[in-house]
C-alpha cells in the first residue's frame, strides 16, 4: 500500500482510452463501475475534444455482484457494437473488475461478432497509465497484423528503391493527452517532406484499424515517444523485419541525429546537411550576446523519461544551462535517465512523489525549473520560474497556437517558453532590487503574484531571524553588518555569494557572519 | 402531489462516484483528513475533480492498493495502518481521519470499521477515526457526503435543548446568512452539520429539528431520526421560492408566526426577485435537459421553472428519494418527466431529439455536446459555488442565464466547429 497524495500517471485502463480516443473507428468496452467515468473529463475538458472517448463503461453496482456480471458485460457489448459499429472492439476491465474475473475479453471473444476484438488485460494493481497505452497499442498492432505478418517477407528498409517510389515511414507513439503530439506530428512529417519522405501511417493519433493493417507498407518506423510504442516498434521489428528510429528529435543536435539516422537506416544520402543548422533561430538566439546572462544558470528538470531527457541535453548543450536536478516518473526509463543523469554527473531522481520532487528541488536551488504542471505549482511556491516540458498537464499545455516540442519549430518553441520564465524572474530581481527607489511604483505587480516579491533569500533571512535564539546545528547567523554588506552585492550574484560565505564560515567553524567575513569569504573562493 | 411522471432507467452512466465529494467536505472540515482506501483510479478521479496541484499538500489522499495487498487481508490491514501511522506523524494537526472506502475495497471487503476501532483506540484523544465508503458500487457523487455524515451521527452527544440543525454542506458565507434570517425571526439556537471544525460535533436529541440544506442525505437523516430528531419536511433552499418555504418550514417548526417570517424576508425576496429579472429574460421560455448527477437537479428543475419561466423536457436524477423530494415534486408543473438512474448513449438520444436549448450535465458530456452546437451549463459547478438562499437566487440564475448569453455574444456557431 503506498500513500498517495497526488499522482504522476492514471491507471494502465486511461492509457488505453489515450489510444482509443486518439483512433477512429474503435470502441473500447470497459468493465468498470460508474465513477471511472471521470476519465472522460480528462479528454473533453484538458484537450477540449469535441467527442466522447469511444468508451462504454459496463457500470457495474454493488447489487449486480451477487447476480451475473457477466451477462451485464455481454449486454453492453452488445449494444456497444451495435451503437457504434466499430472497425474493431477493445474490451477491458479497470481496478475494480480485474478482482471480481470476469474476464470480459474473453467474453467477447466468444459472441460470434465478425469483427477483430482486442483482449486487453492491464493489471491495474502493479502498473500504469504509460505502461497501459504502451499494451493496448501493442495488443491492437498484434492483433491486427499477426496473421499477415506470417505471410509477409521480411522488410528492407531500402526496398523503395528497387520499388522505384519515395521511401515511406511510419509514425508511432502520438497519443491525446501525450505533450505536444498533435504538433510534433506536424513537425516531424514537414522535416521528412523536405528530405522526401514520405508518411505511410502516423499512429495511435488520427488513425484507424485499416491504417494499422497497412503499417506494414513501410520502409521503416520512427518510434516518437518511447513510452508509447517502443514496444510496437519492437515487435515489428521482430515479426517483419522493420527497422525503427530511437533517436527523439527535440533540440537542434537531436533533430539532426534523427535525420541522419532515418537516412542511414533507409540508405537515403541527406544533401542538405549544411542548411540543417539554420533551420532554426535556436542556434542564434542562444549565441547572440543577449543571451551571455543565460550561461550556467541552474536548472532542475522533471518529467516523462522522453522529455527530461531531451531537455537535460538541450540545457547543456544548446542553451549553456548547468543541469543541477534530472528525474523521471517513468520507471520504465530509468535506466536511460541515470545514465543521462550521470554523463551530468548528478544523481538522476527516480519518483512517483511529488513532495520527494519538490524536496530535492529545494535542495538543488535551481534558476530555472522544467518540469510538469505538478512542478510548475511547487516552483511557485519556491517563487522560482518553471517552464511545463512533460505530462501531466493541464489545459494551458494544450495551446491553440502551433506550438510543437520537437524538430527546427520545436527548437524555437522551447528557447521562447524556457528564457522568457528566466527574463520573468530577472524582472522579479529587479522588483526587488529597485522596489526601494523613489521612481519604483508601489503597486507593481509580479507575474508570480504576491509570494515572490520577497524572493526565495529573503524568505530564508526572516527564517534566520526568527530562529536567532535556537540556532541549529549546521548554521550560521547573519550579523546587521553582514547582511547589510550583502544586500550592496548585485542581485544576480547575491544568491551565490550568500551560500559561499555561509559554507566559508561554516568550515572555518565562525558562528557568525559579519561583512568583514563576507570579504574573507570572497578572497577565499576568488 | 404533483402528477410528475416518474421513470426509471438503468444501462452505461456517466456519473462521478461518492469519493468526489471529499473535494468540498475537506474544506468544509479543515481539521480532518479523508483517506480513500483505493486503487490507482480512486487517486487519479479525485485529483482529475479537485484539481489538487494548488495545494501544497492537500487534506486528502489515497492509499493505494498493489498486489500484495490483494493477497493476504490480514497484510492488507497491517499495511493501512503503516500508512496511517505515516500519515499521522507527518500531519499532525489532523484531529479526524476518514477511512473512505471505494469499489475495489468493498470488492475485496477490506473491513475499515475495525480498522478504524483499533486506531481509536491507539490515538485516543488525538485522532479520531471513522469510517465510511464512497464507493461507485453503491454511490454517486453527493452520495458520499451523505455516508461521511452518516459515519459522524454516532459521535454526536445527547442533548435535550431545543435547536435548529442545518444539515448538508453549506458554503461559509451562506450559512452565515441564513443564520442571521433566523435569528431575525427568533430562531437563535442554529447549528450545522457538518460543523467548520471536524471536533465540534453538535448535540442533538428529542428536541432537535433538523432542516436539510442538501436534498441527498437519506441515510443521514434515517440515522438522525433515530436519535430522536424532527425531520422538518421542506423544499429545498434553492432560488427565492424553495428558500422561502424552506425558512418558513423551520418557523412552522418553531410555532413561529408566519407574518413574521415574512416581514424579514420580504425585503429580501424582493430584492432577489428584481435581480433574477435580467436573467429571467434570457431564460424564459428556453427549453431545458438536466442530465442526473448531483441530486440536485429536481430542486433547480423547480427554480428554472417557477422562477425563471424554463421549459422542462426531462429532469435525471441518479437517485430519488420520495420521501426527501416530496415538497419539491409537488411544486414541479403536473406531468413533468423525471428520469431516475441513466442510460447515457439512450438519454443523450432524448437530448438530440428533443432540440433543448440548455442541458444541464458533467463535465465530460459539456464540450461534446457543444461541439454539436447544444448549450450546455456543467452541473459540478452546482456543488462549488454558493447558490443556496434568497441572496444568491439570482447567482443561481446567472450560472444557467451566462452559457446562453455567450452564445448571443459568439453568434454563429460556426466559430465551434471541429
Amino acid at each position: 500500500m503506498e500513500l498517495t497524495l497526488w499522482t504522476y500517471e492514471g491507471p494502465p485502463h486511461v492509457g488505453a482510452m489515450r489510444v482509443a480516443s486518439s483512433m477512429k473507428d474503435i470502441h473500447y468496452v470497459l468493465h468498470a463501475p460508474q465513477g471511472d467515468t471521470y476519465a472522460d473529463l480528462l479528454f473533453t475538458m484538458i484537450e477540449r475534444r469535441g467527442q466522447r472517448p469511444p468508451v462504454t463503461y459496463t457500470t457495474f453496482q454493488a447489487r449486480d455482484l451477487g447476480g451475473d456480471t457477466a451477462e451485464l458485460v455481454k449486454r453492453n457489448i452488445t449494444e456497444a457494437v451495435e451503437r457504434f459499429k466499430p472497425k474493431t472492439l477493445l474490451v477491458g476491465e479497470s481496478c475494480t473488475a480485474e478482482l471480481i474475473q470476469d474476464q470480459p475479453g474473453a467474453l467477447a471473444k466468444g459472441m460470434g461478432f465478425d469483427i477483430p476484438i482486442v483482449n486487453l488485460e492491464l493489471p491495474a494493481y502493479s502498473k500504469k497509465e504509460n505502461w497501459g497505452a504502451s499494451e493496448t497499442f501493442y495488443q491492437i498492432i498484434r492483433t491486427l497484423l499477426k496473421d499477415k505478418v506470417n505471410d509477409i517477407e521480411k522488410i528492407n528498409p531500402k526496398r523503395w528503391m528497387s520499388l522505384g517510389r519515395r521511401p515511406k515511414v511510419n509514425i508511432l507513439g502520438p497519443t491525446l493527452l501525450g505533450f505536444r503530439c498533435r504538433d510534433d506530428v506536424i513537425e516531424i512529417q514537414r522535416i521528412l517532406s523536405e528530405q522526401g519522405i514520405d508518411t505511410n501511417v502516423v499512429a495511435p493519433l488520427g488513425s484507424s484499424p485499416d491504417d494499422i493493417a497497412r503499417l506494414t507498407d513501410a520502409d521503416i518506423n520512427i518510434c516518437l515517444y518511447h513510452e508509447i510504442a517502443e514496444t510496437s516498434c519492437e515487435w515489428l521489428k521482430r515479426n517483419c523485419g522493420m527497422e525503427y528510429t530511437t533517436t527523439i528529435p527535440i533540440g537542434i543536435k537531436n533533430t539532426i541525429n534523427f535525420i541522419n539516422e532515418v537516412h542511414e537506416k533507409l540508405d537515403l544520402p541527406l544533401t542538405n546537411q549544411e542548411e540543417l543548422e539554420h533551420k532554426s533561430k535556436l542556434p542564434w538566439y542562444s549565441k547572440s550576446v543577449d543571451s551571455n546572462y543565460l550561461t550556467g544558470k541552474r536548472v532542475f528538470i522533471f518529467g516523462d523519461g522522453t522529455h527530461a531527457i531531451a531537455a537535460a541535453k538541450i540545457a547543456k548543450d544548446e542553451l549553456g544551462f548547468e543541469v543541477v536536478g534530472l528525474g523521471t516518473y517513468s520507471r520504465e526509463m530509468a535506466r536511460q535517465v541515470r545514465a543521462a543523469a550521470k554523463e551530468l554527473n548528478i544523481e538522476a531522481l527516480i519518483t512517483n512523489s511529488y513532495l520527494e520532487v519538490e524536496d530535492a528541488m529545494k535542495k538543488a536551488s535551481p534558476e530555472l525549473v522544467l518540469g510538469t504542471q505538478m512542478e510548475r505549482h511547487s516552483a511557485k511556491r519556491l517563487g522560482i520560474p518553471c517552464s511545463v516540458i512533460s505530462t501531466p498537464m493541464h489545459v494551458q499545455d494544450v495551446p491553440a497556437r502551433y506550438s510543437p516540442q520537437m524538430g527546427w519549430e520545436g527548437a524555437n518553441v522551447i528557447f521562447d517558453d524556457w528564457v522568457h520564465p528566466l527574463m520573468m524572474g530577472l524582472e522579479e530581481h529587479l522588483i526587488d532590487m529597485f522596489k526601494h527607489d523613489f521612481e519604483f511604483v508601489d503597486g507593481h505587480q509580479s507575474h508570480l503574484g504576491h509570494t515572490a516579491t520577497k524572493g526565495p533569500e529573503n524568505k530564508e533571512d526572516e527564517h534566520a531571524r526568527g530562529n536567532n535564539s535556537i540556532q541549529k546545528k549546521g548554521t550560521v547567523i547573519w550579523t546587521d553588518s553582514g547582511r547589510a554588506e550583502l544586500t550592496k552585492v548585485p542581485f544576480f550574484v547575491r544568491g551565490k555569494v550568500k551560500s559561499n560565505t555561509e559554507k566559508y564560515a561554516l568550515s572555518k567553524g565562525l558562528p557568525e557572519i559579519s561583512d568583514e567575513t563576507l570579504y574573507d569569504a570572497k578572497a577565499h573562493f576568488g | 402531489m404533483s402528477k410528475v411522471d416518474l421513470n426509471k432507467e438503468t444501462g452505461p452512466r456517466e456519473v462521478f462516484c461518492g469519493l468526489t465529494s471529499i473535494v468540498w467536505l475537506h474544506r468544509r472540515m479543515p481539521d480532518a483528513f479523508f483517506l480513500v482506501v483505493g486503487s490507482r483510479t480512486c487517486a487519479h478521479l479525485i485529483q482529475s475533480a479537485a484539481g489538487v496541484m494548488i495545494f501544497a499538500e492537500p487534506r486528502f489522499g489515497t492509499a493505494i492498493l498493489e498486489e500484495k495487498d490483494l493477497a493476504g487481508l490480514a497484510d492488507a490491514h497491517e499495511e493501512l495502518d503503516r500508512v496511517v501511522n505515516d500519515l499521522i506523524s507527518r500531519r499532525p494537526e489532523i484531529k479526524t481521519l476518514f477511512l473512505v472506502g471505494s469499489c475495489p475495497s468493498e470488492v475485496i471487503k477490506l473491513d475499515l470499521a475495525t480498522v478504524a476501532e483499533k486506531l481509536n483506540s491507539r490515538f485516543l484523544g488525538q485522532v479520531r477515526f471513522v469510517n465510511y465508503s464512497g464507493s461507485g458500487i453503491e454511490t454517486t457523487f453527493t452520495q458520499g457526503e451523505d455516508g461521511a455524515l452518516k459515519a459522524l451521527v454516532p459521535l454526536m452527544e445527547s442533548t435535550d435543548d431545543e435547536k435548529l440543525l442545518l444539515v448538508g454542506t453549506l458554503a461559509n458565507n451562506v450559512e452565515d446568512r441564513f443564520k442571521k434570517i433566523f435569528n431575525n425571526i427568533g430562531i437563535t439556537n442554529v447549528e450545522s452539520f457538518p460543523p467548520r471544525q471536524s471536533t465540534e460535533l453538535p448535540k442533538i436529541g428529542k428536541n432537535t429539528k433538523v432542516l436539510l440544506a442538501q436534498p441527498y442525505l437519506s441515510d443521514t437523516v434515517r440515522d438522525l431520526k433515530h436519535r430522536g430528531c424532527e425531520i422538518i419536511q421542506a423544499p429545498f433552499p434553492l432560488g427565492v421560492e424553495g428558500s422561502t418555504k424552506w425558512v418558513l418550514a423551520a418557523a412552522a417548526a418553531f410555532k413561529i408566526n408566519e407574518l413574521k417570517v415574512h416581514e424579514v424576508i420580504a425585503p429580501l425576496a424582493n430584492r432577489a426577485r428584481q435581480a433574477i429579472e435580467k436573467h429571467k429574460e434570457i431564460l424564459r421560455g428556453k427549453k431545458l435537459f438536466l442530465l442526473p448527477e448531483s441530486q440536485l437537479e429536481i430542486s433547480l428543475a423547480r427554480f428554472l421553472h417557477n422562477e425563471c419561466e424554463m421549459e422542462l423536457i426531462e429532469v435525471g436524477t441518479p437517485y430519488l428519494n420520495r420521501d426527501l423530494m416530496e415538497e419539491e415534486l409537488n411544486l414541479l408543473p403536473d406531468d413533468t418527466k423525471i428520469v431516475e438512474g441513466q442510460h447515457v448513449e439512450k438519454q443523450l438520444d432524448r437530448v438530440r431529439a428533443s432540440n433543448p436549448d440548455l442541458v444541464v450535465c458533467g463535465m465530460g458530456l459539456a464540450n461534446p455536446l457543444e461541439a454539436e452546437g447544444i448549450s450546455t451549463k456543467w452541473s459540478i459547478e452546482m456543488v462549488f459555488s454558493p447558490i443556496h438562499g434568497i441572496d444568491q437566487a439570482a447567482d443561481l440564475a446567472g450560472l444557467f442565464s451566462r452559457p446562453l448569453t455567450r452564445n448571443q455574444i459568439l453568434t454563429s456557431k460556426s466559430l465551434a466547429t471541429h
